[in-house]
């Protein structure tokens, strides 16, 4: 069965579109508006971040507003009673550090994301060999987990992380942590045409895509973006207002592009 | 069949350890067991290791028999002399190791982390010996406390990096590190300095300190024909006691890892995942780790290694903490009974053995004296206001 955020990707794919996923660290100061913007504002899915104390992941930006929403009070708990009343409309995805899980239980966490309305789960440092009791669980809750595939990842790789994707797979864009780039590295285009090769699920590109421009550019590849830093940076500077700015000029991009 | 594990391709001791890392990083990590797995079998590089420790480094290093404390205390307590290695600690012997590795797989840099900076140091060392660029990152908190390693370093054509994130002590410093390690994994080795991490580190970092423990066991032997009846080793990550415990973890000797009272992951921890690997972890009721508190930066640490929480879980070593002020008494004790300043993560052992020895009168006790006092003694003027 097809999950709920896999179904959306697949609807603006097959509409000729390609799928815009920003990513709002939960807990930070007026977060939710800025979720709130993105749905507003042409997103088609909305990851949401659990702050970690750790986030080996994530550089600078996404650190800051991590340490700001922890400082703020925010936890797993508070963040996800907070979605429950989001009601946007479109697929939310967590996006958390796997001791989040695993402390909390993985049927308990799966549990919990369905009662607060969350498809889909990303979990960055849980890599194919290490996913299977999460995955269990998730499965069984109908959460979909999204896998993520590495530029480093050999040929015989990739398969089995597609195959255990639901949702979509996770093409990580560059060597290194979340954050704005110049320019899009060319390793994002290069590894999102070898999943398209391999899968037929949506293949998205996050890390690094830090603009219309690279975004409209890495869709040339792949079937959408998943933008991080560059978004949050918005949100610490000028808020959910900013936010629903820089979302609704990423979407004009892509839609004006022809493919 | 010896307690010692080798463990399969998961990664695991018992229930923990694994191999909890970004995808970016499996690769190099699978690459990194293929390789150790390789070197480890070969005798020509076990020779080109042996015989850096041995006219490099200056082992095998001796067992000193402590005459003054052991009055003192009622026991018979033996130091293994690890602070006599190049370097000042027992770091250059996994270094070394890693080091030969990572040229060995064509690296041409390496990144490390480090606390007080002994870890930092040899990593430094090893790179100038065998001619690869070297990063250390070193928590702001730990650069302060610890200048004279941070100097120490640059000295050694080191680049140090001061991380400000968290609480800017060894754990930031590891984060810091794996950030630089999935950015630059195609040319880089990343030089874990202990016994923690993702698979292979915790057991390939063990394999490169069992040195110190089959060392000991000969020595033990020599001199009271068996071995003691305690071994003692302080435990941050666990390197130096993983190290010394090889070499009798078969044999009837008790097993003490002590942990400072403010970073107690085995004493106070619950088992999580952080740094690659899954093991007994201070955090709070959500999972979000805990900053450790200890006068030792080598110790401020909220893991441990998983071999170590193995180890607690089946009952064969034990745990136990000490304080911050019972070790600045260890440090002055050792110091003004022996003639000897131990490193301030040992005086968490001394601090043990002082405030036990009454409870092991007669007995045979062998700490593992991992690092020596010079790097600590800036660190203590400000404490020890009364000897200025």
């Amino acid at each position: 069965m097809t999950g709920r955020l896999e179904s959306a990707l697949r609807a603006r794919i097959e509409g000729g579109g390609k799928c815009l996923v920003p990513y709002i660290t939960g807990g930070y100061p007026g977060w939710a508006d800025a979720v709130r913007a993105c749905a507003a504002n042409g997103a088609d899915a909305i990851e949401i971040g659990i702050p970690f104390s750790d986030p080996v992941m994530d550089g600078p930006i996404i650190q800051q507003a991590s340490q700001i929403a922890l400082e703020a009070g925010a936890t797993p708990v508070s963040i996800l009673h907070e979605v429950r009343s989001l009601d946007v409309g479109i697929p939310l995805a967590v996006m958390c550090y796997y001791n989040t899980v695993f402390h909390a239980g993985h049927e308990r966490f799966a549990h919990d994301l369905v009662a607060a309305g969350i498809s889909a789960a990303i979990i960055p440092d849980l890599p194919l060999e290490e996913a299977g009791e999460w995955c269990a669980a998730a499965d069984a809750a109908g959460i979909e987990t999204v896998m993520l595939a590495a530029p480093t990842a050999p040929d015989d790789r990739l398969p089995r992380v597609a195959d255990r994707a639901r949702g979509f797979v996770y093409s990580v864009g560059l060597l290194g942590v979340t954050g704005e780039r110049a320019e899009l590295a060319l390793t994002a285009t290069t590894l999102a045409a070898r999943v398209k090769k391999i899968t037929k699920k949506p293949v998205l590109i996050g890390v690094g895509v830090s603009n219309a421009a690279q975004a409209v550019e890495a869709s040339r590849v792949a079937d959408g973006v998943i933008m991080g830093a560059s978004v949050v940076h918005r949100m610490i500077d000028g808020g959910s207002e900013a936010v629903g700015l820089f979302v609704a000029e990423v979407r004009a991009a892509l839609d004006g592009a022809t493919w | 069949m010896s307690i010692l594990q080798t463990p399969g391709s998961d990664g695991r001791f018992g229930d923990f350890g694994g191999r909890f890392v970004p995808e970016t990083l499996v690769p190099a990590c699978q690459e990194l067991e293929a390789a150790f797995t390789d070197a480890w079998n070969d005798p020509a590089f076990r020779a080109e290791l042996d015989h850096l420790l041995r006219e490099y480094a200056g082992r095998p290093s001796m067992v000193t028999e402590c005459h003054n404390l052991s009055e003192q205390l009622g026991i018979r307590l033996f130091l293994k002399r690890e602070d006599l290695n190049h370097t000042g600690s027992h770091k250059i012997n996994n270094v070394l190791g890693q080091v030969l590795l990572a040229k060995r797989m064509d690296k041409k840099r390496i990144v490390a982390e480090t606390g007080a900076g002994q870890h930092g140091v040899a990593s430094a060392t090893a790179a100038a010996l065998l001619g690869l660029e070297c990063k250390v990152y070193m928590g702001e908190v730990d650069t302060a406390r610890q200048e004279l390693n941070v100097f120490r370093m640059r000295l050694l054509g080191a680049e140090v990096e001061a991380v400000t994130s968290g609480s800017r002590t060894l754990k930031d410093a590891v984060n810091e590190a794996m950030r630089d390690w999935v950015a630059s994994v195609e040319t880089t080795h990343y030089c874990l300095g202990s016994v923690m991490g993702p698979h292979p580190y915790p057991f390939m970092v063990r394999q490169f300190h069992r040195v110190i423990g089959s060392e000991a066991f000969d020595q033990m032997n020599d001199v009271i024909g068996t071995s003691p009846d305690y071994v003692v080793a302080c435990v941050g990550g666990g390197s130096n006691a993983m190290g010394i415990f090889s070499g009798f973890v078969d044999t009837p000797a008790q097993l003490i890892g002590v942990e400072p009272a403010g970073g107690a992951a085995v004493h106070r921890g619950q088992p999580g995942v952080v740094h690659g690997m899954k093991s007994y972890l201070m955090q709070d009721e959500y999972g979000q780790v805990s900053e450790a508190h200890s006068i030792s930066a080598g110790l401020d640490y909220p893991g441990v290694g998983p071999e170590h929480s193995y180890l607690a879980s089946i009952g064969r070593a034990q745990y136990p903490t000490v304080t911050d002020d019972e070790v600045i008494a260890a440090f002055q004790l050792m110091s003004r009974a022996e003639g000897i300043i131990p490193a301030l993560e040992c005086a968490h052992a001394m601090a043990w053995i002082s405030r036990e020895a009454k409870n092991m009168q007669g007995k045979t006790v062998l700490m593992n004296l991992s690092g020596r006092g010079d790097k600590d003694v800036g660190q203590m003027m400000s404490i020890l206001k009364d000897l200025m």
